[in-house]
């Protein structure tokens, strides 16, 4: 098995989850109605939570630090997250979109690896889709929904739609490791994910006034996975970070 | 969280005493002696409704609020373990809020409603959530200290005649239970960690202290409308027993970690068993309370936010046909 491919996926994986985790955390105390006020911070758990299963088999199985170390001590570079989850909350639509996008890009890599060749992985995999039904139910609910309300609503939704899509395909840039990936059995690939995505998010906006456009002649935003970030990443770190470097060697 | 010592409520000097049929009156106030709870379909008298509304209202405010100055450091927060227990922490106390907006509709006030009188000032909530939290340490004195202090007053509350707000309260008594723990392990941690660590707690404990002896609401001496409340079970404890208790359970726990408190007449009187201690600034609490706090303009600044930018989403939602009705809890 090749760790440092394995190493390279767990860590954009880990990194998703909490800059993801972390945008949406923002939300607590502001979404649109007490009810989303409460989902999105839940979601916001789970994925924190992602980050922390991700780091915690780096460091029982590929010597790395403790996760605390690995989320919170590294330079933005080492930093290996798509630019979709580094994006500033704009808009409730905007989130909302980002969220749709986004997890359901998640489950189909964690229902993958459910069968993949790492068995610590498979294991944690098959607990973080139950919890990923649970963001996709909610997701798809509130774009259905939404999505066929009032004109304000879908053209909000549009709009972030059409702004959001060259990030979202930027969830499968491929890693330098992918046929090794592949071929040790580990996980799919994220061409073929990326396929599948297409369809499952393709017949949920179907059933929306929602347009989809073709994506074929999307540029995708590459340069996450290789450590190339947006302006918004390193501010976020920072303020991440701002407690446990008073002192790191302290227990919070 | 939530100290309900005081229930703002400028109307009541103005307010002509209303004149209940005796006979429903006199059965309402034996249904109550006898321990019986009130249902939203029972008869009750009018100024029992309406100061049951403001109560839970201003409770559920309160807890909307407070999420506020604990949610900025939930990005903040140092580590795995302090950040989703931090989240999970003020999820809940927005799900407070959705249970106890709920609790005061079956009293016949929407939850629109009462989302807009508060914006409007014209219905308040807990003073403790007009301060600000300036640094990590003041999120383990609220987790720590002001839900212990919240603790105290639902649980006094929780067994009060209204049924559908007793409800309400023991099931967030049990979650605000976990809240304490998790706050008083941040406190502990604080506490015995490193001479900046400790001295970061020293100081939230030396800003916070006001703020949390004005929690339980103005001394038994000068709080008004009390008596009927307390007739009725809507006010179960006075404010000056609550503080007591609050002494009684939390000071020793925070002298025993060598944290010292600003206030040098703190001591239990062996003699009587009560807590003496210098006696809070009422002027402040009322100054703080009509609105000239260090952070009154900025809450309100926020949910003001919320309430615009998310109202596309709520259009969104909205049913033209629907009536509204009152739920029975």
């Amino acid at each position: 098995m090749n760790t440092q491919a394995l190493k390279e996926m767990l860590c954009k994986m880990g990194d998703d989850a909490l800059i993801m985790g972390h945008r949406n955390a923002e939300w607590t105390g502001l979404a649109p109605t007490l009810e989303e006020d409460i989902s999105f911070s839940s979601i916001a758990q789970d994925q924190i939570g992602h980050a922390l299963a991700m780091y915690t088999l780096m460091h029982e199985h590929l010597g790395e630090p403790n996760p605390d170390i690995i989320g919170f001590s590294r330079p933005e570079t080492d930093f290996t997250c798509c630019h979709l989850v580094e994006l500033p909350n704009s808009g409730y639509d905007f989130s909302l979109i980002r969220h749709f996008l986004f997890d359901h890009a998640e489950i189909l890599r964690y229902k993958a690896l459910t069968n993949s060749a790492f068995t610590p992985l498979a294991q944690v995999a098959a607990k973080i889709t139950g919890e990923l039904k649970y963001h996709i139910l909610h997701a798809n609910t509130w774009v259905r929904h939404l999505g066929n309300a009032t004109e304000e609503a879908k053209a909000r939704l549009q709009t972030s739609l059409n702004t959001l899509l060259p990030y979202a395909l930027g969830i499968f840039e491929p890693s330098i490791f992918e046929q090794a990936l592949i071929a040790d059995g580990i996980f799919i690939g994220e061409n073929a994910l990326q396929t599948q995505w297409m369809q499952t998010i393709a017949a949920i906006l179907k059933q929306t006034a929602l347009h989809l456009p073709d994506v074929t002649t999307i540029q995708p935003v590459y340069g996450g996975r290789r450590g190339y970030h947006t302006e918004y990443l390193q501010p976020l770190l920072t303020e991440m970070t701002e407690v446990f470097r008073i002192d790191e060697q302290a227990e919070w | 969280m939530y100290g309900g010592g005081y229930i703002y409520d400028p109307e009541n000097k103005n307010q002509a005493p209303i004149a209940e049929d005796p006979e429903k009156l006199a059965e309402f106030e034996a249904k109550i002696d006898n321990g019986e709870k009130i249902e939203p379909s029972d008869w009750m008298p009018y100024e029992y409704r309406r100061q049951l509304i403001r109560m839970i209202e201003q409770h559920a405010h309160s807890e909307i609020i407070g999420a506020l100055p604990e949610g900025t450091w939930i990005t903040r927060a140092p580590g795995f373990k302090r950040k989703m227990a931090l989240i999970a922490k003020v999820q809940d106390e927005i799900g407070h809020g959705q249970l106890l907006y709920a609790a005061a509709e079956t009293l016949g006030k929407p939850r629109e409603q009462m989302l807009n009188d508060l914006l409007s000032g014209k219905s308040k909530y807990s003073n403790v959530f007009n301060y600000p939290a300036k640094t990590w340490a003041d999120v383990a004195v609220i987790g720590f200290l002001i839900d212990a202090g919240a603790i105290i007053n639902q649980l006094a509350n929780s067994k009060g005649s209204y049924a559908p707000y007793g409800r309400a309260l023991k099931r967030i008594c049990a979650e605000e239970s976990f809240h304490l723990k998790q706050g008083y392990e941040a406190f502990v941690y604080l506490a015995t960690g490193t001479s900046t660590q400790r001295a970061m707690l020293q100081d939230a404990v030396n800003r916070w202290w006001p703020p949390i002896m004005h929690f339980f609401g103005p001394s038994d001496k000068i709080s008004v409308h009390t008596e009927k409340l307390i007739r009725w079970q809507v006010k179960m404890d006075t404010n000056d027993n609550m503080r007591n208790d609050f002494l009684e359970q939390y000071v020793p726990k925070i002298w025993e970690l060598d944290i010292t408190l600003p206030d040098p007449n703190l001591r239990k009187n062996p003699e009587t068993g009560r807590w003496e201690y210098t006696e809070p600034d009422w002027d402040e609490f009322f100054r703080v309370i009509s609105g000239n706090g260090p952070c009154n303009k900025e809450r309100l600044d926020v949910r003001r936010w919320v309430e615009e930018s998310g109202r596309w989403v709520r259009q969104a939602l909205f049913k033209p046909n629907e009536i509204y009705k009152v739920p029975l809890a």
